[in-house]
């Protein structure tokens, strides 16, 4: 057993009875519980017509291969392994302030709205404030300040998920001769669906009720982060 | 024969800074001097304990017990502190004061930080604007 390890070959490190505490079985025997897989009948039986031969024969379900590979190919081991989900750091809780540190908003203070189940974290800037939308970042990037705002009041139903920021598909071929001339010109940007724009709206007249309760946090989140000489990260307290 | 130009000596009674250990950041009587490297410390009223510490490690301060005997214990040093007041004084002193407001500063948060910046920047207004009037 793999809780006794061999001392030598075939006397195992613990005794009989420790081996019986390690293994629990002062709570009764383990029963394997396993589920009862329902296996479709591997034959099935078919009448078959014919004046002479015809009657019932059991034909199987699944038709064996006419060839054998002449090799044999190792089939490659699965893997039991899983994901384990994303832990959330102690110091980010709704309502933390972040200070985002990489992306096109580096340097942007923005409020934590919650964990999605990819593990990444869902901010807003609110972009009325700091022009920071409703957005994903991976908490690696993000150092978290010890500044809360009260988001309690903010509905965040199960519309925001990881689907909502998914890309959309791209729009239907366009003709070749349309792309030859389009070339060099910049790229038309499809505009923001309506409904996005509420949502935001939505998210950021909740918390910027509660921002303005404070004096100067909304100068702070509209203000960027950043080092000055003589600064060093590791010696400040967020 | 001229006299010396320095102000603080290593001598018995000499209200000191520490610089390391545990302790440091307070303040401290010598009681005692083992040699020319170290010196018993104590502090009974700022919580240091009696102990052997170097020179090297401490600093020395303007403040000093005026009656405390050699090897003196700790209930008799806390008596002279108390007497003297020699806490306060230290603590009411511009390098305390100084010392005290630094460490407040590094204490602040990001957001404490950012509304420092906001009222140093009214007072440089404030400043300049005074300074344009006069000239």
């Amino acid at each position: 057993m793999a809780r006794s390890k061999e001392l030598v070959p075939h006397i195992g490190r613990l005794s009989r009875s420790k081996l019986a505490a390690k293994r629990g079985l002062y709570k009764g025997l383990k029963k394997s519980g396993k589920p009862t897989v329902d296996t479709p009948p591997e034959t099935v039986e078919k009448t078959i017509g014919g004046d002479k031969n015809g009657g019932k024969r059991l034909v199987p379900t699944s038709k064996a291969p006419r060839f054998y590979p002449a090799e044999d190919v190792s089939q490659p081991k699965k893997s039991r392994k899983t994901p384990k989900p994303t832990q959330l750091r102690g110091s980010i809780t709704p309502g933390t302030v972040l200070i985002l540190l990489a992306g096109r908003f580096r340097g942007k203070r923005v409020v934590f709205l919650k964990q999605l189940d990819s593990g990444l974290l869902l901010v807003t800037g609110p972009f009325k404030i700091n022009g920071v939308p409703l957005r994903r970042v991976n908490q690696a990037y993000v150092i978290a300040t010890s500044t809360h705002i009260d988001i309690s009041k903010v509905n965040l139903d199960g519309k925001f998920n990881d689907k909502y920021f998914a890309k959309t598909d791209s729009k239907g071929v366009v003709s070749a001769e349309a792309e030859f001339f389009e070339e060099g010109k910049p790229k038309a940007k499809a505009a923001l669906p309506e409904s996005k724009t509420a949502d935001q709206k939505a998210v950021d007249d909740a918390i910027i009720v509660s921002v303005k309760k404070t004096s100067n946090l909304a100068k702070y989140l509209a203000a960027s982060w950043g080092l000055s000489k003589g600064q060093f990260p590791h010696q400040l307290v967020f | 024969m001229q006299e010396s130009n320095f102000k603080r000596f290593v001598e018995v009674g000499r209200v000191v800074l520490l610089k390391s250990g545990p302790s440091a950041g307070q303040i401290a009587v010598i009681a005692e001097i083992i040699d020319h490297n170290r010196a018993i410390i104590d502090g009974p009223t700022t919580s240091v304990p009696r102990q052997a510490f170097p020179y090297k490690h401490l600093t020395l301060t303007p403040h000093k017990l005026t009656k405390l005997p050699r090897g003196a214990g700790s209930g008799v040093i806390k008596k002279q502190l108390e007497k003297e007041a020699t806490v306060a004084k230290w603590e009411g002193s511009k390098w305390a004061m100084k010392r005290a407001a630094l460490e407040q500063r590094r204490k602040l948060n990001d957001f404490g930080r950012f509304e420092v910046q906001l009222l140093k920047k009214q007072r440089r207004d404030l400043v300049r604007k005074a300074l344009a009037k006069k000239v």
